[in-house]
């Protein structure tokens, strides 16, 4: 596909006999944000570096809009946010940006906008090692911003950061993909990354068992939909007897139900009128489908 | 590829500075040149013409052990570090090569000591100038002095990125300098030293052992300081190795190496995975 800005083919990577990625294929189309999702240990980061050529695949095939990994051409069109990314101390944020700057041929009056624009405008004079760990994370998002990469790899893009730091970086994440760079985001929880994303990849001991949009994934993995009622006193043992399902503290019930068995059991609990004084319904939580999917025990 | 070794080397003189290196190595060059002057001039008793060559030659003796030193603690961290902090796989992800890299480090930190011993050796001939104690060729031997120390200061900068390549964390790299200082400047002559007693007047000693001298870089400095001021070579008696060898050996044997070092910091980086 001439559109597709990252090609994974079956790439496969063993270490010490230990298959740390395994078969993996992944295409990212311009514009396109992909959160990638696994466990520590996942293979998410090595996933990220092979990418970006600094490690070594044994098997497949890896390109960054054509060009091989590791490439001047790869290197020019590829940004990186490393996990719990660190800067030298002594160095102030300008100088540590306007390195960056050079290395990768960008003029040095595009430093001083992109400092302001992550919210480093006043601090980009101070010594790096006087920052916190937020501020330090929005360097690294402002080096991302540097020479408008078609690709930009994002390891745990949000850890440290407060929620509305958070929700700033999201909206330039977005802000990239409005202007066409494909976004790859790796991060351990599913909540965070949900609804900012077009579509989900889960990496499970290297493997990829999932890739594919939220609603999809949901659909697929058929989780349970979870039904709790509150019965009138004395009534509990009724609605049992009428639902099945399991008691909860004495005064409620609880079942669970697939998707297409919703409505069938709504309509039951309605027959039973006053017996209910209440009802909630809990959709599969997104940990849950996150666990389903990285091969957990559903709690 | 000029502009990003010069933006690798000018951020790495900053981080120099700012650490303090420069101020450190400055004042430890200055500190032990000015002592060995003024105690160097002592047993002469008076402030004669000798002064400056007397010093040159205790400063040989000096820089033999310093300028390594300086160049290792330098450069131990250099890779290691940067891999340790994270900071080395955001960097290779820009259009920068490894060769790069490493030759901006290397300029920044030779001009950091180049700087020092400029400063430090050149302080020493300007009292001895001031005080009537020098000659042409005792200033001479002075240049001989700070250029040569800049160069072995060079090759134990590149040993010391190549081990610290090799090294997976800071700590690995800063053991791994000391042993390689120990060994080169100090157990190596030792070794050499016993080997000679052992053979006696042999073989070993008329035709093995200087060769395997002067291929250490750092009797490699010694030799070519010494072999070239006569005086020099006079106040430390090390006139017998530096005679039977060839004018050009020591100096070949001391330009070669920082390439040799170079290349080799260059290999073992590429297998830096970080």
């Amino acid at each position: 596909m001439i559109d597709d800005v990252l090609t994974i083919k079956g790439a496969g990577k063993k270490r010490a006999d230990l298959d740390v990625l395994c078969n993996v294929s992944l295409n990212l189309r311009a514009g396109e944000r992909v959160a990638l999702l696994g466990h520590n240990g996942a293979g998410k980061t090595t996933l990220m570096k092979s990418i970006l050529g600094l490690t070594e695949i044994d098997d497949g095939t890896i390109t960054v809009a054509g060009a091989v990994p590791g490439s001047t051409p790869a290197r020019q069109m590829t940004a990186y946010l490393p996990e719990a990314v660190s800067f030298h101390k002594a160095l102030t944020g300008r100088e540590q940006l306007t390195l960056f700057a050079r290395l990768s041929g960008v003029e040095k009056s595009k430093v001083s906008p992109l400092l302001s624009r992550v919210g480093l405008n006043e601090a980009a004079d101070r010594r790096i090692g006087t920052w916190s760990k937020g501020m330090r994370q929005r360097l690294g998002m402002a080096q991302v911003l540097l020479g408008r990469p078609k690709l930009a790899l994002l390891d745990e893009p949000t850890s440290g950061l407060d929620p509305v730091s958070r929700h700033e970086l999201y909206a330039i994440i977005d802000e990239m993909a409005t202007n066409g760079t494909a976004v790859l985001i790796a991060s351990h929880t599913l909540s965070e990354v949900e609804a900012r994303t077009d579509r989900i990849a889960i990496l499970r001991k290297g493997v990829l068992v999932a890739n594919d949009t939220l609603e999809a994934l949901i659909a697929k993995a058929g989780l349970p939909i979870r039904l709790r009622l509150r019965a009138r006193d004395g009534d509990t043992d009724h609605i049992m007897q009428t639902l099945g399902g399991r008691r909860i503290n004495g005064v409620s019930v609880e079942l669970t139900c697939i998707n297409s068995e919703k409505m069938q059991h709504l309509r039951q609990i309605n027959e039973l009128g006053d017996m209910v004084e209440d009802l909630e319904i809990t959709p599969p939580k997104l940990e849950d489908l996150y666990r389903y999917y990285s091969g957990e025990k559903l709690q | 590829m000029i502009t990003r070794i010069l933006a690798i080397a000018s951020v790495e003189i900053l981080i120099a500075m700012r650490n303090r290196w420069v101020l450190m190595a400055t004042l430890i060059m200055l500190l032990f040149s000015l002592a060995l002057t003024f105690a160097g001039s002592a047993p002469s008793g008076m402030l004669g013409v000798d002064m400056l060559t007397i010093s040159v030659a205790s400063m040989t003796t000096l820089s033999v052990y310093l300028a390594p030193l300086l160049a290792l603690m330098m450069s131990f961290d250099a890779i290691a570090g940067d891999a340790e902090r994270g900071g080395l796989a955001l960097l290779l992800s820009y259009p920068v090569t490894r060769g790069e890299i490493l030759l901006g480090k290397f300029i920044a930190h030779t001009g950091t000591l180049a700087f020092a011993m400029t400063i430090g050796f050149g302080t020493s001939g300007a009292i001895a100038v001031w005080m009537g104690g020098a000659d042409a060729n005792s200033l001479l031997a002075l240049l001989r002095l700070v250029l040569t120390s800049i160069l072995l200061g060079s090759v134990f900068l590149a040993l010391g990125y190549a081990l610290s390549a090799l090294s997976n964390s800071v700590a690995a790299a800063a053991g791994m300098v000391a042993v390689l200082w120990l060994v080169l400047v100090v157990l190596f002559d030792l070794g050499l030293l016993g080997a000679v007693v052992m053979d006696g007047s042999g073989i070993f000693t008329q035709k093995v052992f200087p060769w395997l001298m002067v291929a250490n870089p750092a009797d490699a400095f010694r030799l070519w300081n010494i072999a070239a001021g006569e005086g020099v070579a006079l106040a430390t008696g090390m006139t017998g190795a530096a005679d039977s060898l060839p004018q050009w050996a020591a100096p070949v044997s001391l330009l070669t190496w920082p390439i040799l070092a170079l290349l080799a910091a260059r290999f073992s980086f590429s297998k830096v995975e970080p």
